[in-house]
């Protein structure tokens, strides 16, 4: 009698990927992410939309408005992902910022012709959590959490 | 990821071929400028073969349909798959673009 598999629920797997603060390296990071919430059955639209998306505005982020595209500054992910959500830290090595204070409501009629501003928006739009907090170790800078429930 | 520009008639059609995000959007902007500098009005972005946009991509449309509107042009968008739909829908940037199903509605809509 073959053996059954075992089940995914017991599975966790974390990441931690570093980046310079270039943009080129944005779309392997979200690729590096999105590869293990495929394999613990995200379903499609997580895996097309939210969990790209989100993560993308994260790290750009952190590279464009925390860390100033300062070739001296990294950016530091951490994803732990199981089948009952995804956890990913963005740390940045800028000053601390307010996140609700700087979110614009992009649906308002005086926004939608923006060009800017959509990003900590979307953020919040597609994830089920986003926190921001201190990082107090070496390099200190901004953490910003971002949850999301596997669906 | 990368642009093709052809022209179908007179409609400039884009195809966008992997993400649309920040560090390719310049590329599609200025491919899209220049073509608007040579005197071209009419532009067709199809995303039937994209992944995902993120908020500096969305920018970038906004921005170009404004300058295309400015020179008395017109840009529609076509082939939104249901996440890019939801996405627009979020932002309400689907209030602001006249978006098509289909490749060949969107060329006969001009």
């Amino acid at each position: 009698m073959a053996a059954t598999p075992p089940s995914d629920a017991g599975l966790r797997v974390s990441l931690e990927v570093e980046i310079p603060s270039d943009v080129s390296y944005i779309e392997r990071v979200v690729d590096l992410i999105r590869h293990p919430c495929a394999e613990l059955a995200y379903n499609a639209h997580q895996l097309a939309l939210n969990v790209p998306v989100a993560l993308s505005e994260a790290i750009s982020n952190a590279i464009l408005r925390a860390n100033n595209e300062d070739p001296d500054k990294r950016v530091f992910v951490r994803a732990e992902v199981d089948t009952r959500q995804l956890v990913v830290d963005v740390q940045d090595e800028g000053e601390p910022f307010d996140l609700d204070g700087n979110i614009r409501d992009a649906t308002n009629p005086d926004n939608i012709e923006r060009e800017d501003g959509r990003g900590l928006f979307l953020m919040r739009a597609l994830m089920d959590r986003v926190e921001r907090f201190d990082a107090n170790g070496i390099p200190s800078g901004n953490i910003v959490r971002l949850i999301l429930s596997r669906a | 990821m990368s642009f093709t520009i052809k022209k179908e008639g007179e409609i400039v059609v884009v195809d966008v071929e992997g993400q649309l995000i920040v560090g390719n959007r310049q590329e599609l902007k200025q491919k899209v400028l220049d073509e608007l500098e040579r005197g071209e009005k009419k532009f067709l972005i199809d995303f039937a073969q994209t992944g995902y946009i993120d908020s500096s991509g969305l920018g970038v449309l906004v921005s170009l349909s404004k300058k295309i509107r400015e020179q008395g042009g017109e840009l529609r968008l076509a082939n939104l798959n249901d996440d890019l739909k939801t996405l627009f829908e979020l932002t309400k940037l689907d209030t602001l673009f006249q978006i098509s199903d289909t490749r060949d509605r969107a060329l006969a809509s001009f």
